[in-house]
């Protein structure tokens, strides 16, 4: 029987939380996540249920990666600002965040990203756009579907925010 | 700190944990125990909050052995006021909630 496979997948930013899903469903199914790239996915045998796999936005942070290792995550890899951990079962339970107020911080991270990139394709985009080359509306494409991903969060902000009116 | 403003469950137990100077995996542990397991702090949360709580000056990185990597954290003298005024707070909710159900 394969001990690894490569799965090509794409997911959209906002939906990080279904790349979690699916993650934690090849994990129950006994492939566990091992490395990643570009849209692609290297998986590994393991038992199943053996692992939880978590992911989240997080600038390149040496601290933070020790102190993952400290709590018993195991760090998997990075694919742009997205890192990838993974945790045994047995260990306890694997969340990065436990309260309202972390996960709005998240957001907010994913969103200011959005913001810088969006914004600097918008600007390379106008500029090429009175360019010989008439290359400027891949920009502008780009800089709109960021814009999208950049409304999709903040709506997802907003909903934990009436939420926070509540509880934690 | 804003005086008045009530503290998350979070940070709450993070400087309750830090009376006594530990690291991060010993105060997610501290906080489970104390709370019955019912507050579980996941790695991120306790992280930011270390950071933000750091940067009011109510708790201390310690400075840490050079063989180990694990860092420790304790509680300041302007840490311990806003944690008793936070136990003064959370008895008057407490007090109100069983005098008014009490009366029923």
């Amino acid at each position: 029987m394969e001990s690894r496979k490569t799965i090509k997948k794409w997911f959209w930013i906002w939906d990080f939380e279904k790349e979690e899903d699916w993650l934690n469903e090849m994990a129950m199914n006994g492939w566990v996540l091992e490395s990643v790239g570009f849209c692609t996915y290297h998986f590994v045998r393991c038992e199943p249920g053996e692992y939880s796999v978590r992911l989240e936005m997080h600038p390149y942070d040496e601290a933070y990666l020790s102190f993952m290792k400290e709590t018993g995550a195991e760090y998997i890899g990075r694919m742009v600002m997205w890192i990838y951990f993974r945790k045994k079962t047995a260990d306890g339970a694997f969340d990065l965040f436990s309260d309202i107020d972390s996960r709005i911080s998240h957001l907010d991270k994913i969103g200011k990203w959005l913001s810088a990139v969006g914004g600097a394709n918008l600007l390379i985009g106008v500029v090429n756009t009175y360019n010989p080359s008439r290359l400027g509306w891949i920009n502008l494409l780009c800089a709109t579907l960021l814009m999208y991903a950049l409304g999709r969060i903040h709506g997802k902000k907003e909903a934990l925010k009436r939420e926070r009116l509540l509880h934690e | 700190m804003a005086e008045g403003f009530a503290l998350t469950e979070a940070s709450y137990y993070i400087l309750l944990s830090l009376v006594r100077p530990r690291h991060g995996y010993g105060i997610m542990q501290l906080t489970e125990e104390l709370s019955g397991g019912r507050v579980r702090l996941a790695a991120g949360t306790l992280y930011g909050a270390l950071n933000a709580l750091s940067a009011k000056g109510w708790i201390i990185q310690l400075p840490s052995d050079e063989d180990s990597r694990r860092k420790e954290y304790r509680l300041t003298e302007k840490g311990l006021k806003v944690l008793r005024a936070e136990v003064e707070r959370l008895r008057e909710l407490a007090d109100n909630g069983e005098r008014i159900l009490g009366e029923e």
